[in-house]
């Protein structure tokens, strides 16, 4: 899978369970800050990319990922 | 304080969602018409259920709330966000200091859907696979929280719970936020959404429903002598309580006083109301009394009356031991024969009727009574009446809202006519 598209993925979850149209999620944007997402959807969040990408994404990892990118990234090395 | 100094509390926006239409004037124009909101449920739950009627919602909240708000919200909290909605805007979104706004909305149940929904999902999936909503979503608490947080209203959020009167119990708290000086305006109200196996399936064990299944639209049937039990309705009815003051200040449109509140327990049964009526007849005495109304003033009453064969005489007699004589010229209404009960949303939205009966002077209807109750002795309106302020009332014309709850719990609201004074 290319990072291309993990961030497609990603994205269409983001929309479905946090609202933010797809096209705002961008590899810079912090999921807090920029995107208005609090700690229980990133829960979800992370449940549905652990789903889409086969990729499991304990708590301790889920803190640090604080962009999109970072969790492109960090799913791209587990894959 | 006397009744004299005390602080004026008016109702200045209604807002309800409920199974006659998805706000209040849709609502209340198909109440005014006699419509039934009860249908036969055609999903398979109910096939071995022996209840299969029920009033569902004519709109549903998932999609006024949006996707995301409805993954979010139990329906029970989209029903009272759209209700508070419609109420803010009805009362001109005023603009009030944060810490003067409170929230007082309820749910007699609570999110039980998020509940049962949570629970299937942990067993079947595993718990990792819950939504991390599910707390949110099940406490009976949720809608004042989402309601407080859209509004920004910071001077409190509460829902009082006490089953089926748990609406007007709330509101009445309302009232209550305003005269202590906690707050000017306050958004009061309550909301249900439990028409699901479960809650149908433990009221039936009861058999506290009617299972005239054939027949859904005259299931409803209160004070009349077939009827079989209670139709489970669904929605929420929110009223804007506001300090007379506040609301003259800023130029509010006013539709009625809150006048006053009355409380009783029956301590008796924990789901049998007492027999004597005493309880009910001691909350609308109260009522009156809080609202320094004589029992000549009253010109309507929007019972609670549920369809089941004990409760509704039981009221219709303590409406009779509390009024005295003046009960021969109330004129009746029992509005879940339209509606069903929607158990902690009843008392708010027949409260949202019982305005709108002062406001046009019209009772709405009571339908299916076709034989009344030989023990039943007041005036029940079958169809639209006129309300008229009574020959030798001393005061403007009120109205009474009645809500009881399993528990015990009976509460009246006193809703008057705003007449503004000279000064």
């Amino acid at each position: 899978m290319t990072d291309q598209e993990i961030l497609a993925g990603l994205a269409e979850i983001v929309d479905e369970i946090a609202g933010v149209p797809a096209d705002e999620v961008t590899p810079e944007k912090n999921f807090v800050d920029d995107l208005d997402i609090d700690s229980l959807s990133m829960v979800e969040i992370a449940v549905a990319a652990q789903d889409k990408f086969g990729v499991e994404i304990p708590d301790e990892q889920l803190k640090d990922l604080k962009t999109v990118q970072d969790v492109v990234n960090y799913v791209s090395k587990n894959s | 304080m006397s009744s004299n100094d005390r602080v004026s509390v008016v109702v200045t926006g209604l807002g309800a969602t409920t199974p006659l239409g998805g706000d209040v004037a849709s609502t209340w124009s198909a109440m005014l018409a006699g419509t039934s909101g009860v249908r036969r449920i055609t999903e398979d739950w109910v096939n071995p259920l022996p209840v299969k009627i029920a009033a569902p919602a004519a709109a549903d909240p998932a999609a006024e709330v949006g996707r995301v708000q409805a993954r979010r919200l139990d329906r029970c909290e989209q029903f009272a966000l759209v209700a508070a909605r419609e109420a803010w805007a009805d009362a001109g979104s005023p603009t009030v200091d944060p810490w003067r706004l409170g929230v007082a909305v309820t749910s007699g149940i609570g999110g039980i859907g998020s509940t049962i929904a949570g629970y299937d999902t942990m067993r079947e999936r595993g718990w990792d696979r819950m939504s991390p909503y599910t707390v949110p979503m099940l406490m009976p608490n949720g809608a004042a929280g989402w309601i407080s947080i859209e509004l920004g209203a910071k001077a409190g959020a509460h829902a009082l719970v006490s089953a089926c009167a748990s609406g007007a119990e709330t509101i009445g708290y309302g009232i209550d936020m305003i005269r202590s000086g906690r707050a000017d305006v306050v958004v009061a109200g309550g909301s249900e959404a439990a028409i699901m196996a479960l809650n149908i399936s433990a009221f039936a064990v009861m058999r506290a429903m009617s299972t005239r299944n054939d027949e859904p639209e005259r299931a409803s049937r209160p004070f009349d002598k077939g009827r079989d039990g209670f139709v489970l309705g669904e929605g929420a009815g929110v009223v804007i309580l506001e300090s007379l003051s506040h609301a003259k200040a800023r130029g509010a449109r006013i539709y009625a006083v809150a006048a006053g509140a009355g409380y009783s327990a029956d301590a008796y049964h924990i789901s049998h109301g007492s027999p004597d009526g005493a309880g009910v007849a001691f909350a609308i005495s109260s009522a009156l009394r809080d609202g320094g109304i004589s029992p000549s003033q009253v010109a309507h009453v929007n019972a609670h009356a549920t369809s089941t064969p004990e409760g509704d005489p039981l009221e219709a007699r303590a409406l009779q031991s509390a009024l005295g004589s003046a009960a021969d010229g109330v004129i009746v209404s029992a509005t879940k024969s339209m509606t069903g009960h929607l158990l902690g949303g009843a008392g708010a939205i027949e409260s949202v009727a019982t305005i709108l009966a002062l406001r046009d002077r019209t009772a709405p209807p009571t339908i299916n009574l076709e034989d009344l109750d030989d023990e039943v002795t007041i005036d029940v309106a079958t169809k639209a009446r006129p309300l008229t302020p009574r020959a030798g009332s001393d005061g403007p014309m009120a109205a009474l809202n009645n809500a009881f709850g399993f528990g015990g719990h009976n509460v009246t609201l006193a809703f008057t006519e705003y007449i503004p004074k000279e000064s």
